[in-house]
C-alpha cells in the first residue's frame, strides 16, 4: 500500500484509486465478562470510579476508540434474565457505539428482551449448536445483522479444528468450518471465533483457522483468543484476514491501550478508525 | 429534562413501527439532552417540530408495518424536517430491490443490493462496521470533518444522485446520506456512530 494517510481535517475528496484508507475499518472489540451485573476478571484502571461496573468500563473503552463492545454474561442464577436486561438497558443508555450481548440466549424471547433494551446484536453459542433452528428464527425475526454465532474451537492431534460447547467443556465431533458454514446458511450475520488452543496464551491468534473461515464465508469473522502483543493484531488482520479482533484481559490490565494499538495498526497500514 | 438540553423547545417525535432500533435512537437523543416521544399517533407526528424515522430490518415488512397504520401516506405529507435512518432512509426512495418493495417515493432513486461480483470487489455483504463519509454537504453535516467514521450495517444502498450529501465507498461509491426539501436520510446508524453520530443528530435537532 502506498503512503495514503488521510488525516482528519484533510478535505480533499478521495477517489476509489486512493485505496485502502477508504473502505471498511478493521474493528477492535474489548470483551467484558459479566456476573450478576458486574465485570469479572480483574480490571486495572485508575481513572474510573468503579472498575466492576461494566457500563463505566464500556464507556471508557468507547471513549478510547473501541469500535464495538461485547458483554458476555456468565451469571448462573434464575434471576439472570432480569439482571441482564436491566444491565443491557443501562449500557444502551450510556454507550454510543454498537454492542453485542452474549450468554444464555436460547430463544427468540430471550433475544427479544435484549433487543428491546437496546442491544445491537446477540451472540449465541451452545444453544444454537443444540438447536440450529434458533439461528434461523433469530435472523428471520430480527435480521442477520443481529445474530453473532460464537464458536469455541480447538485443534486436535489430527490437525482438525473441532467445535466445543458449554464454555469449552464439551467436545463435539463437528468440524469448525462445517458448523460455521451451516450457521451462515441459517442466517448468522457474523462469526465470533475463539481458539481454545490460543485463548489465554498471549502467543497470538489462530491465524490459519481464522483465515480459512474468513476466505470461505461471506460474513465478517471476529477473531478471539491469544492476542498478547500489538503485532499479534497486525498478524490477525493481514495473515488471518479477520474483520475484527476481540480481546479482554490485555485491555483490562492495560497491557495494551486501545489508542496505542490503533496507532500501531495504522503505522502498519491496517485501516482502523482513529 | 437534562441540564444540557438543547435550547430550542423542540418537540421531537420518533415514528413507532416495527423498526428494531427505536430504543437505541431514543437513548442516543437522550445522551445529547433531547427527550423524544416515540409514537405512531398521526396528530402527534404531524404536530412535531422534527420527525425521526428509524429502521432496522427488511424493507417489505417495514413498509407493511407502516401501511398498517397509514403511516406511509402520513410521512409523505410531512412538512417539518424528517430524518430517515438506515432502512428509514431507504424507504424514502422509490423502491427497494429487497423483496422488490415499492417504497415511499420521495427520493426518486432505487435501493439496490451491493453486488461485489459486478464490481470486481471481494467485499462481504452485508457491510458491517465503521466506514468513512466524504464529499460532505448540507447543514446536516455541519462541523464534521471529511472522512470521519460512521457505523454501517446494510446490504442495500442508495446510488449517488443529485440529493447526495455524503458519500461512502464500499463495493462502489454510494449515498451515505441525502437531502431533498425537508427530507434527510442517513444510511449509517447515527445513533451508534459515537461523537460523529451525535453531531449529526444535534445538527438535525438544531435546524
Amino acid at each position: 500500500m502506498k503512503d495514503d494517510k488521510i488525516s482528519p481535517g484533510v478535505t480533499s475528496i478521495p477517489t476509489m484509486s486512493e485505496g485502502q484508507t477508504i473502505g471498511l475499518a478493521k474493528r477492535i472489540i474489548p470483551c467484558l465478562d459479566i456476573r450478576d451485573g458486574r465485570t469479572v476478571k480483574g480490571v486495572n484502571f485508575e481513572n474510573i470510579r468503579d472498575a466492576g461496573d461494566p457500563v463505566e468500563l464500556g464507556a471508557l473503552y468507547a471513549e478510547q476508540g473501541a469500535d464495538e463492545l461485547v458483554f458476555l454474561d456468565i451469571t448462573a442464577t434464575v434471576e439472570k434474565r432480569k439482571t441482564l436486561s436491566e444491565l443491557v438497558n443501562r449500557i444502551a443508555r450510556h454507550i454510543n457505539i454498537p454492542f453485542t450481548v452474549g450468554g444464555g440466549v436460547s430463544s427468540v424471547d430471550d433475544a427479544s428482551v435484549l433487543l428491546k433494551n437496546g442491544a445491537d446484536k446477540v451472540s449465541i453459542n451452545t444453544a444454537a449448536y443444540k438447536n440450529p433452528q434458533l439461528i434461523n428464527d433469530l435472523a428471520k425475526e430480527f435480521g442477520s445483522q443481529f445474530v453473532v454465532l460464537a464458536i469455541d474451537t480447538r485443534m486436535e492431534d489430527d490437525g482438525e479444528w473441532y467445535v466445543y460447547l458449554s464454555g469449552g467443556r464439551v467436545k463435539t465431533e463437528t468440524k469448525c468450518l462445517d458448523w460455521a458454514k451451516q450457521a451462515v446458511e441459517l442466517g448468522a450475520g457474523e462469526i465470533l471465533l475463539t481458539s481454545m488452543n490460543h485463548d489465554g496464551t498471549k502467543q497470538g491468534f489462530a491465524l490459519d483457522i481464522t483465515r480459512q473461515l474468513s476466505e470461505t464465508l461471506p460474513v465478517p469473522i471476529i477473531a478471539s483468543g491469544g492476542g498478547g502483543t500489538k503485532s499479534h493484531f497486525v498478524d490477525v488482520f493481514t495473515q488471518g484476514k479477520a474483520d475484527a479482533a476481540l480481546a479482554a484481559s490485555i485491555f483490562h490490565f492495560k497491557e495494551i491501550s486501545i489508542p496505542d494499538l490503533k496507532g500501531y495498526l495504522k503505522e502498519n497500514n491496517i485501516h482502523v478508525r482513529i | 429534562m437534562s441540564v444540557n438540553t438543547i435550547s430550542k423547545g423542540d418537540n421531537i417525535v420518533i415514528i413507532k413501527y416495527n423498526a428494531g432500533n427505536i430504543q437505541s435512537v431514543l437513548y442516543a437523543l437522550e445522551r445529547i439532552g433531547i427527550n423524544a416521544v416515540v409514537t405512531d399517533n398521526h396528530e402527534a407526528i404531524k404536530a412535531a417540530d422534527k420527525v425521526i424515522f428509524p429502521g432496522v430490518g427488511e424493507a417489505s415488512s417495514a413498509m407493511n408495518s407502516l401501511k398498517e397504520n397509514n403511516l406511509d401516506s402520513l410521512i409523505k405529507e410531512l412538512k417539518q424536517p424528517v430524518l430517515g435512518i438506515c432502512v428509514g432512509m431507504q424507504l424514502l426512495c422509490d423502491y427497494s430491490e429487497e423483496n422488490n418493495t415499492p417504497c415511499l417515493g420521495i427520493i426518486h432513486q432505487p435501493v439496490k443490493r451491493f453486488n461485489p461480483l459486478e464490481n470486481n470487489s471481494t467485499e462481504k455483504v452485508p457491510q458491517i462496521g465503521w466506514n468513512t463519509i466524504f464529499s460532505l454537504k448540507s447543514p446536516l453535516m455541519k462541523g464534521l470533518e471529511e472522512n470521519c467514521y460512521c457505523y454501517f450495517v446494510h446490504s442495500y444502498y442508495v446510488p449517488i444522485n443529485e440529493y447526495t450529501i455524503a458519500t461512502t465507498n464500499y463495493v462502489q461509491l454510494y449515498s451515505a446520506a441525502f437531502h431533498k426539501d425537508n427530507f434527510y436520510g442517513v444510511q449509517f446508524h447515527a445513533e451508534k456512530s459515537s461523537v460523529v453520530g451525535e453531531k449529526i443528530l444535534k445538527n438535525f435537532i438544531e435546524f
